[in-house]
């Protein structure tokens, strides 16, 4: 019927002659073995290198915790923009993505080649590259019906980080569409539901759980994708640290500082995967 | 050890009282068989009955509890159980088949004797080549386990066992993954096993096939034998109520 | 390969198409040179990432169990934290308190280069998903294949060798295949410590050349390019190791 159900039997695993079904994908989330306990040895490596940094501090200097405490608003700050940049980014890199999938698995031939070539391409191309390309080659703003809409950094930066989320989900989406068997289709096909019906009431619907996680963690790599804004120039937690430590210019702040800001990514990613692998399980018993 | 002392006339395998447990469930709760050299037993039984976990536990896949079993003499319930010796004198063959699939179905025979028993690969190779031709898969010797059908991966997987020169051979529900038609040539191959004077226990559902064949049937049920005899009384004078409700749901 | 490269000049001034790399030798020796610092830092991460991912997947199944707790911290670390900031923990801030060493002509220098630290950092990053990928390899193969070497007499260490490992390997190689192709563009971030992979020369040349629009594009096809070739030789390999009748 489509060309889209044709090559379906490229992806998926199906169930093998020999054996029980050699999924990485189920077996996966059991190799996941998260427990709280990696959170507090995490507190615990930072403790130590703050103490290691103390005792050989000068004593005529502040503490370096009481300059990690003087610092942490400005550092939070920072940080929030990095939440945001995730936040504006994801959302749009899902919604191009969407369209960007469904084209992958359009019936119209041209429509999938093309969806198919930007899908790669982006998805292929270093995060970094993309991000450089687009704070050079967009301009700084723009003139539309004789107003002009100016395009700061950021704004640029976060399309940059939009793209590559934007083939990744792409990818998603085709890989949940395919994953969906054919006796779906075939079903539909015999209950008279057009192709048009039967993607958005009955394969979409059933594709929104498979897609979560890959989505969630298609975020955290965002979220921690998001310092890069740094190099090209828009501030953020990254650069944040670097003013801080401009500002002390003390080599024994460097470590606890650089360990400060990993374990504010840390906390605020881990969570995410735990998740992630949660409703990776969840969702697994009952496909 | 103790082996020295078994002669032919005492039973090859010897099971007494043996208890298993998985944590709190108690799968055996006092086994005790015993099976003469060239003998073929079929050990019967509804499932969960612990039929699959007795014969597991005769080659030491499974520890047991309590009890014993005497393979040859040699205690199998022993903490310093040589276990290349016991498996070299016991083959096992599953209901899985459990080939390996990144080997030919010939090289699936050949491994283990050249890899676990350090045999000359020549040798070997025609051992193998030779029980290719005995379970009738001749031409069949370089294809991969996927590419052949349940019965033919069943029958490599018998061979590969036989490899190894076994004294007894375990069967471990080995046509119930098969499709009707591939039952016949499986069951054919073990047969003429059994002709040949091999020692065989089966564990199985085909009744036809325990009554024709087998020397000895036992039926359990709930972790006990609850009744045993050849099969020519077995089947037509069973006298516990659960053997014969067991019996005419499957006959 | 004159006329190849004066074709390039003549594009410049026709058409204003500047790709210097092509016609200046100085640009492409350059680019060249940045090309091959990009394929050396990979193959060296690949490398040191993989030995990471083997040594981890077996740490892991030890049974003292704080290996593999530390294994397990250092798998989720470096998983949850952006790979740039780590290179400049490793770079700045671990490179920044180690004591300097005199060099051949008595400069005091830091003892690890720049190219090194970023080797070190992406290898630990890319290691960490690596350990996962080649665990959840194990635990694939079932237990029954590993139960049937058993009864057929191959000790712990024989099984592992001649029957897991090989089926794990190839089923791992898919996700194996992803992580490395992530590797090669995540070599860009060595450009934030100065090491003069692609992404650093070409920014040298178009700030020499004004040329960022041309430059930028040769830079993502130079990726993609790249990525193409090490997709189309994993490929090839996973063709290779292919069991027929195997999967689909």
């Amino acid at each position: 019927m489509s060309g889209a159900r044709k090559h379906r039997s490229v992806g998926g695993t199906g169930n093998l002659a020999v054996l029980k079904p050699f999924s990485l994908h189920n077996a996966a989330p059991s190799a996941w073995r998260l427990q709280p306990g990696h959170g507090y040895m995490l507190f615990a490596a930072l403790v130590l290198f703050v103490l290691v940094g103390e005792v050989q501090a000068a004593p005529a200097r502040p503490s370096i915790i009481a300059t990690m405490w003087k610092w942490t608003p400005f550092l939070l700050q920072g940080f929030a923009f990095n939440i945001l940049i995730s936040f504006v980014s994801i959302i749009i890199g899902t919604m191009a993505g969407a369209a960007l999938g469904l084209g992958q698995i359009s019936v119209s031939r041209p429509i999938r080649a093309v969806s198919w070539t930007v899908t790669q391409f982006f998805r292929n191309a270093p995060w970094l590259v993309l991000l450089f390309y687009c704070i050079f080659l967009i301009p700084f703003e723009f003139e539309l019906f004789g107003v002009t809409i100016p395009f700061p950094a950021w704004i640029k930066a976060v399309i940059g980080l939009s793209l590559p989320v934007m083939a990744n989900f792409s990818e998603i989406v085709r890989g949940a569409v395919q994953s969906i068997p054919d006796g779906q289709w075939e079903a539909a096909e015999s209950l008279a539901y057009t192709r048009r019906q039967t993607l958005w009431l009955i394969v979409l619907p059933q594709c929104i759980k498979r897609m979560l996680p890959p989505w969630m963690n298609l975020y955290a790599v965002l979220t921690m994708a998001t310092p890069l804004v740094s190099i090209v120039g828009v501030g953020e937690g990254m650069t944040t640290t670097g003013e801080i430590l401009a500002a002390e210019n003390r080599s024994d702040l460097l470590i606890p500082f650089y360990m400060y800001l990993l374990c504010l990514f840390f906390i605020y990613c881990y969570p995410i995967a735990r998740w992630t692998i949660s409703l990776e399980r969840k969702f697994a018993v009952k496909i | 050890m103790a082996e020295s002392d078994w002669t032919p006339d005492q039973p090859m395998v010897s099971a007494k009282d043996v208890h298993k447990s998985f944590g709190a469930l108690e799968v055996l709760k006092g086994i005790s068989l015993d099976v003469m050299k060239g003998e073929c037993i079929c050990i019967i039984g509804p499932s969960g009955s612990g039929k699959s976990t007795f014969i597991r536990c005769i080659n030491a896949l499974n520890p047991i509890n309590s009890g014993s079993i005497l393979v040859e003499g040699q205690e199998v319930n022993d903490p310093q159980l040589d276990k290349l010796e016991l498996r070299k004198k016991v083959g096992m063959v599953f209901q899985q088949y459990n080939l390996f699939p990144h080997k030919t179905a010939l090289q699936n025979i050949m491994m283990a004797p050249i890899k676990v028993l350090k045999e000359d690969r020549d040798e070997v190779e025609q051992r193998a080549r030779h029980l290719v031709k005995k379970v009738r898969l001749d031409g069949k010797e370089d294809s991969y386990p996927g590419e052949l059908s349940g019965g033919q991966q069943q029958r490599v997987a018998i061979a590969r066992s036989l490899a190894m020169r076994p004294d007894v051979m375990l069967f471990d529900e080995v046509t119930a993954a098969l499709d009707p038609e591939t039952v016949k040539e499986v069951l054919l191959t073990i047969r003429e096993l059994a002709e040949e004077g091999m020692t065989c226990i089966l564990v199985t559902h085909e009744m036809g096939f325990a009554r024709e064949v087998a020397n000895h049937v036992y039926f359990t049920d709930r972790g006990v034998i609850v009744e045993h005899g050849p099969p020519k009384t077995f089947f037509t004078e069973a006298e516990d109520p659960r053997t014969r409700e067991f019996l005419s749901q499957i006959l | 390969m004159e006329a190849i490269w004066s074709w390039f000049e003549w594009l410049y001034e026709a058409h204003g198409v500047n790709l210097s790399i092509f016609y200046d030798s100085l640009d492409r020796d350059r680019f060249f040179f940045g090309l091959l610092t990009t394929i050396r830092l990979s193959l060296i991460c690949i490398v040191a990432s993989v030995v990471i991912g083997v040594v981890g997947a077996w740490l892991q199944t030890s049974r003292f169990k704080w290996t593999s707790r530390l294994v397990q911290g250092y798998i989720q670390f470096f998983r949850n934290t952006p790979p740039l900031v780590q290179l400049y923990f490793f770079f700045f801030a671990i490179g920044g308190v180690l004591p300097k060493v005199p060099d051949a002509s008595g400069h005091m220098v830091p003892p690890i280069g720049n190219f090194t630290w970023a080797a070190i950092s992406l290898s630990f990053f890319a290691g960490a998903f690596n350990v996962e990928i080649f665990r959840a390899g194990i635990e694939a193969v079932p237990k029954s294949t590993s139960e049937a070497a058993e009864a057929l007499g191959y000790t712990r260490l024989q099984s592992y060798i001649y029957i897991i490992l090989p089926l794990a390997f190839r089923v791992c190689l898919p996700s194996l295949n992803n992580n490395l192709v992530n590797l090669v563009k995540t070599t860009t971030l060595a450009y934030v410590i100065a090491v003069p992979e692609l992404l650093y020369v070409s920014s040298q040349i178009w700030s020499d050349q004004f040329n960022v629009r041309e430059m930028m594009n040769v830079l993502l096809f130079t990726y993609v390019g790249l990525v193409a070739v090490l997709v189309f030789m994993m490929h090839r390999w996973e063709k290779t190791l292919k069991i027929p009748g195997y999967g689909r």
